[in-house]
């Protein structure tokens, strides 16, 4: 452990990483660079593999085959207690029959460390809970317990900490608050954080770089914004957020974009928006970035937009915005939000409406209906 | 009608009560009485005799002493053992570890003439003279499954994220088994030492096959009721009852304070971060 002030972090590499129980691959061939000092999700449906790759990190899983290192150092072989690494565990595995002090101190105590106290109580100040020292875990929130598990094992200055769906037991506005003072605790102490979860707005929220895992490998991986504006898979587009895709056939190409028919309609979607190689293109859209009109109004459209003609079937009313399902004339159900920022007439359930949007918002992604019926179908299984 | 419908399930629960403590207020009461003949069975006059001279009858302290000693010698080897082997059935995959598990539960359900007769059998057999060591061998055999159990039951409700949490915290092995392990099972290893001990303090049948010359307290109890039970055995009973009348009501105490600085954490807690009550309700562990 380097001493404080002069902590040293490193880069995280994980190295054509695998881990296969009997026959199925839970880890597949994963490739990785987490970069010192930032916080980093790993998100993912359940049984993707991120927590197997968690416990990986951890030592509590030995990796099949491939190799981890943290800078220079390979730990692959490591035991979990010979690691520079911590875990916040799911439901954080507070030791029950100590109290407060001592789970933070437990680290510290086993690498034989003199004179814990101050250590351990200005850790207790930065998580807030000073005044808890002398409790038992049973005796705090649900909340307090997340901040001690927290404290347990940054105390002991790893160069990486684990998070496994840390805000997971939590409460949803107890959730928020704790997702805005992880991010405070991660600031402050610089180390790396790793985390993971299955809630994609938890990993926006926090992460400054966001890989989504599927199936053992990562779909895609960067700063949440760029992900959520430009998906590169199909898996990506609908599980980080909502999407409406539409499966077609590239059947022009000009200087700075091609066109897509699908479902006998023409899209433009821009080359540096497209990530199909080939011929077959999904074309995607965020519901948000459509705009809704009324038939009549199509006039109005700017050249240059791409469009769809359909019927509301469902409006939802949400405050901030509204939900409408619009219908298209081969029966696909397309979800558009509009902001209330206008007062008067909404479309409402049975009107023809066309909806358009900007080709700087319509993004091209690889594959056809199977593509998106296979995608469909992980989604539903990890929901 | 009404009214005893209402009132019957308290009636029929008091009932059940004073069914349950009748002998032991008997075995009480009688600790107190000066019998008129030699059966100590009605009530003639108050005495503290049998309390304040609770060894005067020749044998029944020496036969107590030799029970407690018994129990204590094969409490800690079949805790000990039993231990082990709830370790070993709950922790290892291992070849006949099925079997193991199902032959552990044999010397509960086997009738207690059958082992003792098959034990002195097995004694005589070998020729290893009967006494206080074949009493404890026998002992120890009948209360480890009992140990097993008690103490399987406490290691598989333990959440299995605290010793990785321990090693996660550079806990080795070791460090892992004292400083977390042990201390979560410690509970139930204390329980089921006490249940061993209780269980072979006061056999009978199967020390009584095994014991040769050697007089156990249950032995002795039984042979003194052939002549009439001296009342310094109501008296030592009653002892034994208040005894573990009295672990039994500490260790609810403790449990009732734990509790109540429980509830009165969580009222001052939820001043502090806002009531989410619900947050620690998720949080709890089982228990």
């Amino acid at each position: 452990m380097a001493n404080e002030g002069t902590h040293n972090v490193e880069d995280l590499h994980l190295t054509n990483l695998t881990k296969k129980f009997g026959e199925v691959a839970a880890v597949d061939d994963l490739t990785l660079t987490i970069p010192a000092g930032s916080f980093f999700a790993l998100l993912g449906a359940s049984g993707c593999g991120k927590t197997t790759t968690l416990r990986m990190v951890a030592g509590l899983e030995e990796p099949t085959s491939g190799s981890i290192h943290i800078g220079q150092q390979d730990i692959t072989n490591l035991r979990a207690f010979q690691r520079p690494v911590n875990t916040v565990f799911q439901s954080y595995a507070l030791f029950p029959h100590l109290d407060i002090f001592e789970n933070v101190a437990f680290g510290l105590r086993r690498r034989k460390v003199k004179n814990v106290d101050a250590a351990v109580n200005s850790m207790l100040e930065l998580v807030e809970l000073a005044p808890m020292a002398r409790r038992k875990p049973t005796q705090l929130s649900g909340g307090q317990q997340q901040r001690v598990a927290v404290a347990r094992a940054l105390i002991n200055e790893p160069d990486v900490l684990l998070l496994d769906e840390p805000l997971g037991a939590l409460d949803l506005k107890l959730r928020r608050q704790m997702q805005i003072e992880l991010k405070r605790i991660q600031t402050e102490v610089g180390t790396t954080f790793v985390h993971v979860t299955h809630d994609q707005e938890e990993a926006m929220t926090m992460a400054d770089t966001v890989a989504v895992m599927n199936s053992g490998r990562i779909e895609q991986m960067g700063h949440p914004a760029d992900i959520y504006e430009l998906p590169k898979t199909a898996f990506v587009a609908n599980f980080l957020g909502q999407a409406n895709l539409f499966a077609g056939a590239r059947t022009g190409t000009s200087s700075d974009s091609i066109d897509v028919v699908a479902n006998g309609i023409n899209f433009r979607v821009l080359s540096t928006r497209n990530s199909a190689p080939g011929d077959e293109v999904i074309v995607g859209i965020r519901p948000e970035k459509m705009t809704i009109l009324d038939l009549h109004d199509k006039d109005t459209i700017p050249s240059g937009h791409n469009m769809l003609e359909g019927r509301v079937i469902d409006v939802s009313y949400a405050g901030v915005s509204t939900q409408y399902l619009v219908e298209t004339q081969w029966g696909q159900k397309v979800t558009v939000f509009e902001q209330n920022v206008l007062v008067g007439d909404r479309s409402s359930v049975g009107d023809p409406v066309v909806l358009h949007w900007s080709p700087d918002h319509t993004f091209g992604l690889a594959g056809g209906e199977t593509v998106l019926a296979d995608t469909a179908q992980i989604l539903a299984v990890g929901a | 009608m009404r009214w005893i419908k209402s009132k019957l399930l308290g009636v029929i629960a008091v009932l059940v009560l004073i069914y349950l403590f009748i002998p032991i207020a008997v075995v009480g009461t009688l600790s107190f009485n000066k019998p008129e003949g030699k059966y100590n069975t009605s009530w003639n006059q108050f005495s503290l005799d049998a309390w304040t001279n609770i060894c005067g009858v020749p044998g029944v302290c020496d036969s107590f002493m030799i029970s407690v000693r018994i129990g204590i010698i094969s409490t800690i080897f079949a805790t000990i053992l039993g231990t082990m082997i709830a370790f070993a059935l709950v922790r290892y995959r291992f070849r006949g570890r099925a079997t193991t598990n199902l032959l552990i539960f044999l010397p509960m359900t086997t009738p207690e003439v059958v082992m003792g007769a098959s034990l002195l059998a097995l004694f005589l057999n070998l020729r290893f003279p009967l006494g206080e060591t074949t009493i404890i061998i026998a002992h120890i055999m009948f209360t480890i499954s009992f140990v097993v159990v008690t103490v399987k039951a406490r290691l598989q409700g333990m959440d299995p994220r605290l010793e990785e949490a321990a090693r996660d915290l550079y806990a080795g092995p070791r460090a892992t088994f004292r400083y977390v392990t042990f201390p979560l099972v410690a509970p139930g290893i204390a329980g089921a030492a006490l249940l061993g001990f209780s269980l072979s303090f006061d056999d009978f049948i199967i020390s009584f096959f095994n014991a040769g010359t050697v007089v156990t307290f249950p032995i002795y109890i039984w042979g003194a009721a052939q002549r009439g039970i001296p009342v310094q055995v109501n008296a030592l009973a009653t002892l034994v009852f208040v005894v573990a009348l009295l672990i039994v009501l500490t260790s609810q105490f403790v449990s009732y304070r734990k509790r109540k600085a429980l509830e009165a954490g969580m009222h001052s807690d939820s001043a502090i971060v806002g009531a989410d009550v619900k947050g620690l309700e998720a949080a709890m562990p089982r228990s």
